[in-house]
């Protein structure tokens, strides 16, 4: 056990953990920022412009419904991005760092 | 155009056969889970056995109340375009759950999302802190959803308003005391598949008169109430009441505790992950379907019936639309299978708020706080069903003292405090290495506080329901000052206090954290 302990104390300080943890977090950051900026531009964009949404694309399609209902699918893909990368690219490296333990 | 007359205030056997139906079924299932349902982890977590798949419909099942179907179709029937933009707002919390919370609090928390904000710190006040912001948001939470139910029932069922609380106390007492996660889950399941299902059925009725082209429809709504039901209306007019309640739908959505506690009821981190981006397209069909269903209730049955302006089953909020439109396109016996999928919607979602009350009471507070976090597996289980029994007449009693009151505002409030109290705090924990025990309960009292003194300042209650003439505090939502309020106390008295004892816990526990070695 005290060996173990040993070992998992290096491997958080090591290199590839550390670059993991940043990966992770720089990965999470700019989905976030990504979702947040959407959402709230959509909002602020309403305040300021309700014209904007009243344009019609085509026979009673407003930009408005068209924006909406995108975003809604937007939100729905970008937890399916992240899930994918998870899936491949995190999942991989924390496969590989328990390996080592 | 024909006057629409409904059949909806009178008693609709059929649908009170289908509900009789569903409770029988889910008490069958209860009577299952009963027997897989000794130790905490079982009582809690459902054994931990819960598929990601299968734990995607459920928080489906959890978030999709009986409020955001009758009422965002209610609101789209009644405003047009403005109800898509609220139903938003309760979507786009969930992609950051999935990036900010959903893999740390799997790997690192056991049964409440408590367990996450209080694991490096000094125990006793975090988790006192922790569980006040958790039960704050599940009791308000759970008042908009009894007051909804004893309403909604007497119209559908034409069964008095006691009745029907106590009927929706009593079922979902027992789902939870005898089957606890396990049941509850499988409640929640059967739920959303049934809403999603009669849902889909209403939109298909409802296109099926537009050619199966919803711009049919939109055209239609347009020749009948102007071009302006397409494009925003006066819902957003100040842009800081938006970004307030934006705020709070969104990362209230990421701080509510029986949504977070699912998440422990699945095997590893990958299959939580999973299950969000199964919640979360269930949870954007529903929304996309409510706002063909609004649609569809304005223009087949009127936005005269649906407000009451004719008849006297509809409603300000047109909290009826959804109903009328399935009786206008399906028949009575139609508008009963959707009847009685709204009781049991209600009646699901009380059943995971008094579970994630129940664990938050038993295991944050009896068996972290008053016994130093010593527990015995029989003794925790046994306090969580006494907390389940007393959160369950609990229910019953506040259901009553509130009826006949407009209780809507609860719902916003609940929300603002799980963005102000439960999510900074829960985020700080996780991300913050050197967050400490006294910003932790700062923060989490900062932000409760600030959220329920500034709704009752507001326009919300100060005006609306106390009659004053000018809000004291003018702005519809407080999250927007409560929210980060929470995190700046968080860090300032964080940075002031130094705790190291955290700052290891919290470096040797990265393992858990971002592995899931030694996760529960």
């Amino acid at each position: 056990m005290e060996n173990k302990g040993l070992k998992a104390q290096t491997l958080v300080n090591s290199p590839e953990f550390k670059e993991l943890v940043k990966k992770r977090w720089s990965f999470s950051l700019i989905m976030s920022t990504l979702m947040l900026a959407v959402y709230f531009g959509f909002l602020i964009s309403i305040a300021f412009n309700k014209q904007l949404f009243a344009i019609k694309i085509t026979n009673n399609l407003t930009l408005g419904i068209v924006l909406g209902l995108g975003i809604i699918v937007f939100a729905w893909l970008m937890t399916g991005v992240y899930v994918q990368w998870a899936n491949s690219s995190y999942d991989k490296t924390v496969e590989e760092l328990k390996n080592k333990l | 155009m024909e006057q629409f007359h409904t059949t909806l205030g009178q008693t609709n056997y059929l649908a009170i056969s289908i509900f009789f139906l569903f409770v029988l079924i889910t008490l069958a299932i209860t009577y299952w889970a009963a027997r897989k349902t000794n130790t905490t982890s079982e009582f809690y977590a459902a054994g931990r056995n819960v598929t990601g798949f299968q734990n995607g419909l459920a928080l489906a099942g959890d978030y999709m109340s009986a409020a955001s179907f009758l009422g965002i179709a209610g609101m789209v029937a009644t405003k047009g375009y403005d109800g898509l933009i609220y139903s938003i707002g309760f979507l786009v919390g969930w992609p950051l759950i999935m990036f900010l919370i959903a893999e740390p609090l799997r790997n690192l928390g056991k049964y409440t999302f408590a367990d996450v904000v209080a694991y490096r710190f000094s125990q006793k006040p975090v988790r006192i802190a922790a569980a006040t912001g958790s039960l704050m948001t599940i009791v308000f939470y759970l008042i908009a959803q009894m007051v909804g139910a004893g309403g909604l029932i007497k119209t559908l069922f034409n069964l008095p308003y006691e009745y029907a609380i106590i009927i929706v106390g009593i079922v979902m007492t027992c789902y939870v005391l005898f089957g606890g996660m396990l049941a509850t889950t499988w409640v929640q399941i059967i739920k959303a598949i049934l809403l999603l299902g009669g849902a889909t059925i209403i939109v298909l009725l409802t296109l099926s008169r537009f050619n199966f082209n919803p711009l049919n429809l939109f055209e239609a709504a347009a020749s009948q109430y102007g071009d302006q039901v397409l494009s925003p209306g006066g819902y957003i007019s100040n842009p800081w009441d938006a970004i307030s309640l934006g705020l709070a739908l969104m990362l209230g959505t990421a701080g509510l505790p029986h949504i977070l506690m699912r998440f422990y009821t699945v095997p590893s981190a990958k299959e939580a992950r999973k299950s969000v981006f199964v919640a979360t397209g269930f949870i954007g069909y529903f929304y996309i379907l409510t706002f063909i269903i609004g649609f569809g209730a304005m223009v087949i049955v009127g936005q005269d019936v649906i407000t009451g302006k004719i008849g006297t089953i509809g409603d300000k909020g047109g909290n009826m639309a959804a109903l009328l439109l399935a009786e206008a396109t399906g028949g009575t016996a139609f508008l009963g299978f959707i009847a009685a999928v709204a009781f049991a919607t209600i009646l699901a979602v009380v059943a995971g708020l008094t579970l994630s009350g129940a664990s938050t009471l038993s295991h944050d507070l009896y068996v972290n706080v008053v016994k130093k976090g010593i527990s015995n597996e029989k003794g925790e289980v046994q306090v969580a069903k006494i907390a389940t029994i007393s959160l369950g007449i609990l229910s019953v009693i506040l259901g009553w003292i509130f009826k006949g009151q407009n209780v809507a505002f609860m719902v916003g409030l609940a929300f603002a405090i799980a963005a102000s109290a439960n999510f900074p705090a829960l985020l700080m924990a996780i991300l913050w290495k050197k967050f400490t025990t006294k910003g932790a309960y700062l923060s989490i009292a900062t932000g409760t506080i600030l959220a329920i003194v500034l709704i009752f300042l507001s326009p919300t209650v100060w005006v609306d329901l106390l009659g004053h003439k000018e809000a004291i505090f003018n702005m519809k939502n407080p999250a927007l000052i409560s929210m980060p309020a929470a995190f700046i106390v968080g860090i300032i008295a964080s940075i002031m206090d130094k705790e190291p004892s955290a700052e290891k816990i919290f470096e040797d526990e990265k393992l858990r954290t971002y592995l899931g070695v030694g996760a529960e």
